[in-house]
Formats: C-alpha cells, sequence, structure tokens
C-alpha cells in the first residue's frame, strides 16, 4: 500500500496541466465562462437570500398584524441586520466598511484582523517549508532517513491533524507561550509534508543518465545537489507551496478558534457565530478567500517567473 | 540511486556511529537524563542503519516500525525522567491506559462524527460532485466556467463555513455532514471533470464504430477511464472529510462527538482523553484511507499505477 499512497499523495501535488499554461492564455480562453458561472452563483444567492430570509420578514409582520407586499417582501429580506443568509451585496459591504471604514488599528478592522492571520501564517509556512526542504534533502541523501521517515511522512497525511490544533493553542498557553508562536506552530506543521513529500519526489526527479554525467564530471554530492538535484526539483517545490501555503492559512484560522482567542481572521469567525452576527462572519470568510487566493497567486506569480527565466516553462 | 550509494555505506557508517557516540557524550556531560535521551535515540538510528544496510527485504519494513517505536520510547522516558504534568504531555502509557479504559465513550464519539458526520457527508458531497461531472460533461463551456472555479475554491479555508452551516442545520450530524459536503465536493467534481476527459480520441474513435450512443460510450468506456482520477479525488478528501466533522463540532454540537470531546476536554485539561481521541481519529482516518485504497485497487486493478 506504500508504495501506491506515495505515488497518489505525490500525484496531487504535480503542476495540473492547466496551471502551466501562461496566465494571459488561461484568462483569455476562459474569462467569459468564468464570468457567466460566477454571475450564475450571484444569481443563485440572492434568490437563496430571499426565500431564507423570508420567513423571518413574514414572522415580523405577522406579529405586528400587518401584511407585506412581494416588494416590502423582497426589500426586507436584503437588509436585515441579522439574516439566516447575508445578501452579497451586504457582505461587499461590510468587506469594505471593515477594510476602509476605520482606522488599522481598530478592533473592527479587518485589516488588522487579516494582518494578524497573515503573519502567523507567513511564519508558519516560511518555518514548515524550511523543515520540509531542509529534511527532504537529508532524506534523498541517507538511506536509514528515507526508510524512517517517509513511511511516516505519508501516513501522517490521511490524519486528520488540524483536530489538533485548539490543544496545541491551550497546552502551549498554559506554559506561558501565547500570541503568534502556536499559531504558527500549526501552520507550520501543515505545510511541512505537503513541502516534504513535494521535495523528495522533486530531488529525484533528474533521471539517471543526468546523475552519471554528474558522475562523469567527478562532482560531489554538494554539486550535484547545487547544480543539478536543485534546479530540477523547483517545479515541484512550487507546486507543493502552493498547497503548503493554502494549509498553513487554514492551520493559522484553525488555530485562533479556541476561546480566549480575540484576534484574528478565525476569532472573528467565531465570536460572529456566538452573537449570531452573521455578515461578520461572512466578511471574516471572505476576508481569509481572499487572502488565501492572494498568496496562492503570488507563490504561482513567483513560480512563472523563476521558472520562466530557467526556461523550464512551456 | 540508491545502488549508486551503496558501496559507500561502511564508510558513512562508522562516522554515523562516531557522530552518535560523540553527540551522547555531550549530552551526558550536560545532563544525565539528556544523555539517556540522546542514547536512546542514537540506538534507535544505529538499528536502523544496521537493518537499512543488512537486514535484507523483512528488516527494510521493520525499519519505519523501529523508528516508530524510538520516538514512542524517547515520549515516554522523556515523560517520566523530567517529570512532565500530565495536563501538558501525558505519556504514551497513560494515553493508551486512557484509550482502553474510555474505549466505550470514544467509540459513541466515533460513531457520531465518522458515521454520522464525516461518512453521510462525504457520501453525499461524491456522489453530488459525481452527477455535476456527468452534468456539465456535454458543455465545455461550463467545464472551462466550473473548473478554475472549483480548483480557487479547493485551496480556501473552506472549513470556515462551519459556524455557517451549524446556525443553518443545527447542532446534529446534519451540520456536519453539510459542512464535509462542501469540503469534499470541489476536489472530487475537478478529479472527475479530469476523469471524463482523459480517453483518448483514438478509443472513442473505437467506441463510435461499434455505434454507442453517448450513454453506451459513458458506461462502457469514460465512466471506467474516469475511476483512476475519482478514487484519486475520493482517497484526499477521506481525511478532509473527517477534519470538517471534527471542526464543525467545534462550533456547536450534541454532548458527544470526538470535536466536542476533544474541546471539552481540552477545557478540563484533561490532557490523556483528548490524546486518546487523537489516536481515535488517526487510527480512523488511517483505516478510512486504507478502506477508499483497497477499494481502489480492486476496481482500477487494470491502471499500470495498480500492478505489483
Amino acid at each position: 500500500m506504500g508504495r501506491v499512497m506515495t505515488e497518489t499523495t505525490v500525484s496531487t501535488l504535480t503542476p495540473p496541466r492547466a496551471a502551466r499554461r501562461g496566465w494571459a492564455g488561461q484568462a483569455g480562453r476562459s474569462a467569459l465562462p468564468v464570468l457567466t458561472v460566477l454571475a450564475a452563483i450571484v444569481v443563485a444567492w440572492y434568490l437563496a437570500a430571499v426565500w431564507m430570509n423570508a420567513p423571518w420578514v413574514r414572522d415580523q409582520a405577522a406579529r405586528a398584524g400587518e401584511t407585506v407586499t412581494t416588494g416590502q417582501l423582497l426589500r426586507a429580506t436584503m437588509a436585515q441586520e441579522r439574516p439566516v443568509l447575508p445578501a452579497p451585496h451586504q457582505v461587499a459591504a461590510a468587506l469594505w466598511e471593515g477594510v476602509t471604514g476605520q482606522s488599522v488599528t481598530s478592533k473592527r478592522s479587518l485589516v488588522r484582523h487579516g494582518w494578524i492571520t497573515l503573519s502567523a501564517t507567513l511564519a508558519g509556512f516560511a518555518l514548515g517549508s524550511a523543515a520540509g526542504i531542509l529534511l527532504a534533502v537529508g532524506i534523498v541523501h541517507s538511506r536509514v532517513m528515507d526508510l524512517s521517515i517517509m513511511p511516516w511522512a505519508v501516513a501522517s497525511q490521511t490524519i486528520p491533524i488540524l483536530a489538533i490544533a485548539p490543544m496545541v493553542i491551550v497546552v502551549l498557553a498554559s506554559v506561558g507561550v501565547t500570541g503568534l508562536l502556536p499559531k504558527a506552530l500549526i501552520s507550520a506543521w501543515l505545510s511541512f509534508f505537503p513541502v516534504l513529500v513535494g521535495m523528495v519526489k522533486g530531488l529525484r526527479a533528474p533521471d539517471p543518465m543526468q546523475f552519471d554525467l554528474m558522475r562523469s564530471w567527478n562532482a560531489n554530492g554538494g554539486q550535484v545537489l547545487r547544480f543539478l538535484r536543485f534546479p530540477s526539483s523547483l517545479p515541484w517545490l512550487f507546486a507543493s507551496l502552493k498547497v503548503a501555503i493554502a494549509a498553513a492559512l487554514v492551520g493559522t484560522i484553525v488555530g485562533e478558534l479556541p476561546a480566549g482567542a480575540t484576534q484574528g481572521l478565525g476569532a472573528r469567525l467565531l465570536s460572529g457565530s456566538y452573537y449570531g452576527q452573521t455578515i461578520q462572519i461572512w466578511s471574516a470568510l471572505f476576508a481569509a478567500a481572499i487572502l488565501a487566493a492572494g498568496l496562492v497567486w503570488l507563490i504561482g506569480a513567483v513560480a512563472r517567473l523563476t521558472l520562466r527565466r530557467m526556461g523550464l516553462a512551456r | 540511486m540508491s545502488a549508486a550509494v551503496a558501496p559507500e555505506a561502511p564508510r558513512s557508517d562508522r562516522a554515523a556511529l562516531a557522530f552518535w557516540a560523540g553527540l551522547v557524550a555531550l549530552a551526558l556531560l550536560w545532563d544525565a537524563r539528556l544523555g539517556a535521551l540522546a542514547a536512546l535515540w542514537a540506538a534507535g538510528w544505529l538499528t536502523n542503519g544496521l537493518l537499512a544496510w543488512w537486514g535484507g527485504p523483512t528488516g527494510r519494513t521493520a525499519i519505519p516500525l523501529v523508528f516508530g517505536a524510538t520516538l514512542l520510547a524517547l515520549w515516554e522516558v522523556a515523560v517520566r525522567l523530567y517529570a512532565v504534568p500530565s495536563v501538558i504531555l501525558p505519556a504514551p502509557s497513560a494515553i493508551g491506559a486512557r484509550f482502553a479504559a474510555d474505549l466505550p465513550m470514544i467509540l459513541s464519539d466515533l460513531w457520531q462524527t465518522l458515521v454520522k458526520g464525516a461518512l453521510t457527508g462525504w457520501l453525499l458531497g461524491a456522489a453530488l460532485a459525481v452527477l455535476t461531472a456527468i452534468a456539465i460533461d456535454r458543455s465545455p463551456f461550463l467545464q472551462r466556467g466550473l473548473l478554475p472555479i472549483g480548483n480557487f475554491v479547493a485551496a480556501l479555508p473552506i472549513v470556515g463555513i462551519a459556524p455557517i452551516l451549524v446556525m443553518w442545520f443545527g447542532f446534529d450530524w446534519q451540520s456536519k455532514a453539510a459542512v464535509v459536503v462542501v469540503m469534499v465536493f470541489f476536489p472530487i467534481l475537478v478529479n472527475m471533470v479530469a476523469g471524463l476527459a482523459a480517453t483518448d480520441a483514438l478509443q472513442r474513435d473505437q467506441v463510435a464504430t461499434w455505434n454507442a450512443g453517448y450513454w453506451q460510450a459513458l458506461g462502457k468506456l469514460r465512466l471506467p477511464a474516469a475511476m483512476p482520477f475519482l478514487f484519486n479525488g475520493l482517497k484526499i478528501t477521506t481525511t478532509l472529510a473527517l477534519i470538517g466533522a471534527i471542526v464543525a463540532e467545534f462550533f456547536g454540537s450534541p454532548t458527544r462527538g470526538m470535536g466536542f470531546r476533544i474541546s471539552t476536554a481540552v477545557g478540563q485539561m484533561d490532557l490523556p482523553l483528548v490524546w486518546a481521541e487523537i489516536l481515535m481519529a488517526a487510527l480512523a482516518g488511517s483505516a478510512f484511507y486504507a478502506i477508499v485504497a483497497l477499494a481502489e485497487r480492486r476496481v482500477t486493478f487494470w491502471h499500470p499505477s495498480q500492478r505489483q
């Protein structure tokens, strides 16, 4: 089973065919379909908002002994303070208000909460990726490390590690470690495995002929690593970094969930759910989504630039 | 590649022995307890070194087990030597004892979270994704529109919708299943769409010359060809399903379930119980994955990656 698991796990890390194409070419061909689907989603969202918020409006009207016309009903479902499902423009307004409505030091500012989440994510991502790359280098050079660690690294991907996050936070808090570090540790742990598995695959990507060539030039292990293994592992590295940064962000957000956390997008989600502030939940959720998309896009951009410079892009 | 490294084994092995002996000595000078831990680690590592070079195939399969046992022993000995309080890190033996003692409760948590929440949601989400993939199969326009969005959504922190869905569907397993449906839908959809496109023109032409209609071609050629892709999606999402169900319970649940137990036990600083639940989650997650992998082997026995 181990062999099969390795292959499938890594196959999810190799860049999909569509992702390797240039951004412009991809966008040009699929802009219209994507926009159509997005428009359909927004329309469906509005319909769902009317449908899900209408009972409350009818209930309020019945209590007041009034009857509501369809027009009133529609308007009322779009502008509730605590709707079951906020309409898209309410979420957009809350996002805009959260970003520009107050100074970034305010407790309601999404910029501030986003920054707290982002800093922990980036710290954990850097830590986890560095550890993953170092261990991968060790593994391709040491058979003992390879045989000891790789089966566990692969098996660990089937374990719901994220469920441990709250415990890590609380335990570290009880020994006096609070703030950015506990969240960063969870992010690091989550981003560590994709990078490790991808880099092991990548560092072994050169074919035997290329290794033979390096040998015939009397290259030592360090030189093979620097001139052959590292350059050929870069496509794998970037593909796994994309997975890793998304995982790191999820790890940070879940790490912000335990009671007591008051800062970060995860804490906004939790306090929103405590007080029934649905608009706050949705705006925090979209802020997190925008952050995730931005980070993945950033890594994609760095990957495209680097690979084009190296002549590896198609 | 391993063959190219093999001749250097004895030299590197002697170097390793010297390195570990030096490290143990250094640790002993620092602190006797640290020395004991370093000696334990070095013993495990050197055993694996011996097994790797001279153990043969059986020795090699034992290596990860020796490594795992070394880590466990290190954990146990460290907790005992340094008298680490169990509210910070319980010893593996304490976790094992708690696991055995509270097994009925842990199993009922598992039933609530894995079977009612995760499994229901996973099956529902997978069925929805496969049906959607087949529905948009005839429209390249929809595929070009949905795939980038699917890839995009797959990278988002979808766990965040848990509080919303708990509000909508209540505290019981239905809300957990709903979170799982949303989490597993897009990865499976993206894989299934790719799978349905996996046949080549020659194969489709062949089926067309046999006068097969759309549904016949789908049933006899394209669905079987899509199975390796589908199973890839199914395997990735087993872990996601369990994570979704557990995390959703942090936002509200009946008084059982793994997420509920973990969050309340953390609140009571009952760390052995937390670790016992985590052990169960790990076992269940691996078993879930293994069952899907086994099914994959039975269904896609013809695929090159499944041949021995």
